[in-house]
């Protein structure tokens, strides 16, 4: 059976002004999933005179307003996060820009309310065939580092390092879109912290997004780590489903987030609690 | 009710310092002769009982009643019996009481809950009940504009309600819209009420729209799946599907976009009653779904359907079944370009376009891939704000500009629609 390859040269670029990208793929065996619009076997009887399949399939141009585009570069998302992420910084791609390759990181600086932008280009390959693999990323950025947000988390951490005072917390954000300002670190630590999740269980058939925080309860600090049990709900795109993750998540300005353990729920149909549970 | 005023009028006036009133008592006091009446007055200035007159003891013709606070109960009782003065107990428990009103005055507040559709908030979420509110409120308010027309019953037996935008003609060339059909993406249904309001704002003010209404008719589904959303309001959020249960299943529910007799059972959905992508047992098993098969095919003259969704920021055409080009792909490509540009105009929103297939998914059994084969050309699925961040909790602050921005590219379908059929 071999491995199912998809090696992308994702050039990630910025939001501010205009987004320079460009998405190659790499040389390899034919991407062999059979959703692809490339992979429309010789002998089929196609017809297409539409620019947007015969693009693909004349340039080896993997269009950015396709699907498989936007995939990969979810999953460069989660791995951004998984390296630079914290409670202050979650990284986002912008929107892809149709008709032409555009892709963008866009980072939230929880003070100036901006996005500031950094340019990262990075290597994704999928691993297939038993055992389901993580995906492979290697990226490199350049002024993700530009958002200072270095104040913000010394600050956060030193407010929450002595264990007097353990928050907790619960529907993050709530079922309109709501969350406490005092909630929203802790939200983005979610979100950074099932990046880790998300990488892991990514392939080119899914696409992750944290859907809430069903809530999370500061543990003592221990070797000078904030920690943390989260209970995270996770959209999966393509299925539609909801998953649920129990997570034992650290973090430090130095160490930044770490996840030491990782639980999956169970889906279960009739254990539906209340918008309001607290676990 | 009176009484119960006046009682609140009267504590409101009474209350020092007092945090709650469990277990005290109103009496009413009937003295039967001048003594017990003096007997009465001298009672009630014994300070250490904190007794609370709230009807002075005047003349005997006039029963006096009196708060007893409950650590003074025993006391006055006895003295009552001693002296033969007949009472009764007007309240039993005034924190009892007090909490009931309470409750009484904050859903009457619910109740009166916007008038007109001017007062309605758009910058919240609502749930379907408000909703259908909005809907008969908007109709009252525009009786030339708007109808109702009620396509069918849910399978709980809530109404599938449709509103009707029309200035006139017979079986005019028709648009459909709706929203909701995937009840967690609330922003949707959010959308659809302000559509609904802008279309009856505009009209007459707006030449673009006035166009379009004097020409065509405009029919919005604005809760497409009630059960689904009355469920994501009261036990889960999360919740997608319909909430008919399955046979031989703890499994809830159908995917109401998976349920279309388009490509239906097909790769792209689920046979899994317990998969958010189930499709059903057969095609257009769902009432929610049949009650728009059967109004769009009684109608026989809709030239556009657009079914609303969220998240992820598209614009697509079918099909999501094939990967075979529909084939008015060149058009409907150029007229997603042309309805996204507008959109983006707005704030800068960025949307992707391109068939289902090819932008997001294959996906089975979906409602435009359906329209798009009955010849309703101009089938259209959008996905709304945002790209993940919040994705279906989008913050209601959100709510008008997504409203505001989807509305210019549903403009640019509708005009094109209008000037390109007949």
């Amino acid at each position: 059976m071999g491995w199912t390859l998809l090696i992308l040269l994702v050039v990630l670029t910025v939001v501010h002004g205009n987004p320079t990208v460009m998405v190659r793929t790499g040389s390899g065996p034919t991407v062999g999933f059979d959703q692809h619009p490339n992979s429309v076997p010789l002998g089929e009887d196609i017809q297409t005179t539409t620019e947007v399949v015969e693009e693909v399939m004349t340039t080896g141009v993997l269009n950015p307003s396709h699907y498989p585009a936007r995939r990969a570069a979810t999953v460069v998302q989660h791995y951004l996060n998984t390296r630079y992420g914290s409670p202050y910084r979650w990284i986002f791609l912008s929107t892809v820009h149709s008709g032409s390759a555009e892709v963008g990181v866009e980072v939230e600086d929880q003070h100036t309310l901006g996005s500031v932008s950094g340019q990262c280009s990075a290597e994704l390959f999928f691993p297939g065939g038993e055992g389901q693999s993580a995906p492979q990323v290697q990226a490199s950025c350049e002024g993700l580092h530009q958002s200072n947000t270095t104040a913000q988390e010394e600050a956060f951490y030193q407010q929450h390092r002595a264990s007097n005072n353990l928050v907790s917390g619960n529907n993050i954000p709530d079922s309109y879109g709501h969350m406490e300002p005092s909630m929203k670190p802790f939200w983005q630590l979610g979100g950074v912290a099932s990046s880790f999740i998300m990488l892991r269980e990514s392939n080119e058939s899914t696409l992750y997004n944290m859907a809430q925080v069903a809530n999370f309860t500061q543990l003592e600090t221990e070797k000078d780590q904030l920690r943390f049990n989260y209970h995270v709900l996770l959209h999966e795109m393509i299925s539609q489903e909801i998953i649920h993750w129990k997570l034992l998540v650290t973090w430090s300005p130095e160490q930044g987030v770490q996840v030491l353990q990782t639980e999956l729920q169970p889906k279960c149909h009739h254990c539906e609690a209340p918008p309001n549970t607290t676990n | 009710m009176m009484k119960g005023l006046l009682v609140l009028t009267v504590l409101f006036v009474a209350i020092f310092g007092k945090e709650t009133f469990e277990g005290d008592k109103v009496l009413r006091i009937t003295a039967k002769n001048e003594v017990q009446l003096t007997l009465l007055k001298d009672l009630a200035e014994m300070e250490h009982l904190q007794l609370d007159v709230w009807m002075e003891p005047i003349d005997l013709s006039t029963p006096v009643d009196i708060r007893v606070p409950f650590t003074s109960l025993q006391t006055v009782k006895a003295f009552l019996e001693t002296e033969d003065i007949p009472y009764s107990v007007m309240i039993m428990d005034l924190q009892v009481m007090l909490d009931e009103e309470k409750e009484q005055r904050l859903s009457a507040a619910r109740a009166t809950e916007p008038r007109t559709t001017d007062d309605y908030n758009y910058t919240n979420y609502h749930n379907g009940d408000e909703i259908y509110s909005f809907q008969d409120m908007l109709v009252a308010e525009n009786p030339k504009l708007v109808s109702k027309i009620v396509i069918g019953q849910s399978y709980e037996g809530r109404p599938l309600n449709v509103l009707k935008f029309s200035t006139g003609g017979t079986n005019r060339r028709g648009i459909w819209i709706n929203t909701g059909i995937h009840s967690r993406e609330w922003i949707t249904q959010a959308s659809g009420t302000w559509f609904a309001k802008k279309i009856v704002t505009d009209y007459g003010h707006d030449a673009t729209l006035t166009a379009i209404l004097d020409n065509m008719d405009i029919f919005l589904e604005i809760v497409t799946n009630p059960d689904g959303y009355n469920y994501s309001h009261k036990t889960n959020r999360m919740w997608r599907k319909t909430r008919k249960p399955n046979p031989g299943s703890s499994c809830v529910g159908t995917d109401p976009n998976r349920n279309w007799d388009a490509g239906f059972g097909t790769a792209g959905s689920s046979g899994n009653p317990c998969d958010q992508t189930y499709r059903g047992p057969k095609a257009h098993s769902e009432s929610e779904v049949k009650s728009i098969v059967d109004f769009v095919k009684s109608h026989g003259n809709l030239k556009a359907f657009i079914d609303i969704h969220s998240y992820s920021q598209r614009l697509m055409y079918p099909y999501g079944y094939t990967a075979t080009p529909c084939n008015d792909q060149r058009e409907l490509h150029d007229l997603a370009r042309k309805a996204i540009t507008g959109l983006a105009s707005l704030y800068g929103t960025s949307f992707r376009y391109g068939s289902v297939m090819t932008t997001i998914y294959r996906a089975s059994g979906i409602s435009i891939d359906w329209s798009y084969n009955q010849g309703i050309k101009y089938s259209y699925t959008f996905e709304l704000r945002d790209t993940g961040r919040y994705g279906f909790i989008l913050p209601a602050n959100q709510i008008i500009p997504t409203a505001k921005e989807a509305w210019l590219a549903l403009m640019a379908i509708m005009e094109h629609t209008k000037d390109n059929t007949n």
